[in-house]
């Protein structure tokens, strides 16, 4: 891989979100403090992880930075423009929960979606797409349709299509979750081997403490009502980080730091209970709709 | 499609076949169907018809009577129910006394010319329908202000509107056109509202992080996800527009269609009731020729989506 896969853009955070707060109501009435008093910012090429317990506003903060929603107060700039900007700029990249592949598509033109929409001419379009697919290794299924694959692999597409068009930042959220444990972790291994090779920043939501340690040079840890962020741990363990990695002393270490900061916070991961603002809501009704 | 695709490459995780095996099954089912409906009629005649004679022998000709049944039942006798294999010959005689063409090549031709009629309001019925849909699905407050004329409009009945319809457009084949589109529209109106919003409602997020226009996203998803409800609605209208061409030939005078052939039959029905049967048969033969032509274009456009393979 030798041309760069990312855009060039400018020094300084790619990301940098002040004072952000998000209620979500009902006629007058606050029903939910989602986040409060949020304030981060990503530094280029940086992997960070939004880890919590449900209901803390992880996701929905994940779409307050792509400008799927908009905060209550606060301000969201992304390579120094609004969010909304950054958006129309096409500055996202976004992978979801369900890899939203187009069942009428073959593998080859769900990756080519985002060129359409960019105006790109063919032959450029189906050159990136097949060198995006031959990065998620799915170089032999372009012809395939999406129904013909596994999870791990549609969710590969997703990820190839999300950076098709070469996008500042990927959005992830929680991409893994509906993946069962080995899937997961192959693909854990997979996207860290994306994002050495294209630079690309990535804020990436989970729920689980392993897939943060190991995938993040940073940990953002949050509670849950209101939303807030408690800690940032510094992931330290030396790149590149492979299977290994996982079996190492350092890494037992930082994720019994990351499951003490989670508990310290009030938090249970396993509050699975709990709405997660409206994110999980508009996210329940969504899948709802699909089935 | 489905073996040529399953020897490509053995790695696809699902393949949809359907076997020459199962499609025979059906032709026979099919077969079978038939041979029973005309053993039932023939059957009910037996037992309660008017006395059998030889095929194709006019009433009252004196030709002997091979079977006398020991009932009488009004509803099979010779009139009601005709014998199916006169209703057979029917399609041979000469389309009226004196005629050099039959019956049969008489239904063909005024088949085609009604089918001509329906199939261009069923292309005008569709469009509309889809442009409507279109508006709607964009559009909540038209879409409460206009669906319930569009429903209204279909609650009266055709026979009470294709007479205006005829005055308006002078009784050409235009005012044919118009009903046979006044009847198509609307499953493809009602469907495509559905159908236009069918897709996923996480795909919207996908396009927005893209950036992408409405029409950007009417193109690339609202259509393509909407597709099997617009031919489930075509297969619909292909029908309902024979119907309406049909029932538009009447009051408009047309006189080389199905339309004025059934109400001619129909005239003389008494000394030959076959004749109208060739003709319902006739209608119906087209409805469904019409239907499988669109339910051909279907399968082409859909083979490659799962479970297209059904319906």
């Amino acid at each position: 891989m030798t041309a760069p896969l990312t855009a060039q853009a400018p020094a300084g955070p790619v990301v940098r979100i002040a004072g952000v707060n998000k209620t979500f109501s009902r006629g007058d009435q606050v029903v939910t403090k989602a986040l409060e008093g949020i304030d981060l910012e990503v530094a280029r090429g940086e992997f960070i992880s939004l880890i919590g317990p449900s209901g803390c506003g992880k996701s929905t903060l994940l779409r307050i930075v792509g400008d799927l929603t908009s905060p209550s107060s606060g301000t969201v700039l992304v390579n120094g423009k609004p969010a909304e900007r950054a958006r129309l700029d096409r500055d996202y990249g976004m992978v979801f929960q369900s890899p939203v592949l187009f069942d009428w598509r073959t593998v080859e033109e769900n990756v080519k979606l985002p060129l359409e929409i960019l105006g790109q001419d063919a032959p450029t379009r189906t050159a990136r797409a097949r060198e995006m697919l031959e990065l998620v290794e799915l170089g032999d299924f372009l012809k395939h349709h999406p129904y013909q694959l596994s999870g791990g692999m549609q969710q590969r597409v997703a990820i190839a299509r999300a950076l098709a068009f070469q996008p500042s930042i990927l959005l992830m959220d929680e991409p893994f979750g509906a993946l069962d444990e080995m899937t997961r972790e192959r693909m854990n291994s997979e996207v860290l081997r994306i994002w050495e090779q294209t630079g690309t920043t990535i804020l990436f939501v989970t729920h689980s403490i392993p897939e943060a340690v190991f995938l993040s040079s940073r940990v953002v840890v949050m509670s849950a009502r209101p939303g807030r962020i408690t800690n940032v741990i510094d992931i330290d363990l030396p790149r590149p980080r492979n299977e290994d990695t996982r079996e190492t002393r350092r890494y037992f270490e930082l994720v019994t730091a990351v499951r003490e900061a989670l508990r310290a916070g009030g938090g249970s991961l396993d509050d699975a209970g709990t709405i997660d603002g409206g994110a999980s809501l508009e996210r329940t009704m969504a899948e709802g709709a699909v089935g | 499609m489905a073996t040529a695709a399953a020897t490509r490459g053995g790695r696809s995780a699902v393949r949809r076949d359907r076997p020459a095996a199962g499609r025979g099954r059906r032709a026979l089912t099919w077969v079978l169907l038939f041979v029973a409906v005309l053993v039932v009629w023939e059957g009910l005649k037996f037992l309660g018809g008017t006395p059998w004679r030889a095929p194709g022998a006019v009433p009252g000709s004196g030709s002997p009577v091979l079977w006398n049944p020991p009932f009488r039942w009004p509803f099979v006798n010779d009139l009601n129910l005709p014998h199916v294999w006169n209703i057979g010959l029917a399609f041979l005689d000469p389309w009226q006394r004196g005629a050099d063409r039959n019956v049969a090549q008489f239904l063909f031709d005024a088949a085609l010319y009604t089918w001509k009629e329906a199939a261009l309001g069923f292309l005008l019925g569709a469009g509309i329908g889809l442009v409507l849909a279109t508006v709607f699905v964009h559009s909540r407050l038209l879409e409460r202000a206009l669906v319930p004329y569009v429903v209204a409009s279909q609650t009266v009945p055709i026979i009470a509107i294709a007479p205006l319809i005829t005055y308006a457009f002078g009784g050409s084949t235009a005012a044919v056109v118009v009903i046979a589109t006044y009847l198509t529209f609307f499953p493809v109106t009602i469907a495509m509202i559905v159908g236009l919003r069918s897709f996923d409602p996480r795909a919207l997020e996908l396009t927005r992080s893209y950036a992408a226009s409405r029409w950007d996203v009417y193109r690339k998803l609202r259509f393509p996800a909407s597709l099997p409800y617009l031919f489930t609605a075509l297969k619909i209208a292909a029908t309902a527009s024979i119907v309406g061409a049909i029932i538009g030939e009447g009051p408009g005078g047309i006189s080389d269609g199905l339309g004025r052939v059934i109400i001619t039959y129909n005239q003389y029905y008494i000394t030959g009731p076959e004749k109208l049967w060739a003709a319902i048969i006739a209608s119906g033969i087209l409805g469904v020729a019409f239907f499988l032509l669109v339910r051909a274009a279907e399968v082409a456009v859909l083979r490659r989506r799962p479970g297209a393979a059904e319906g």
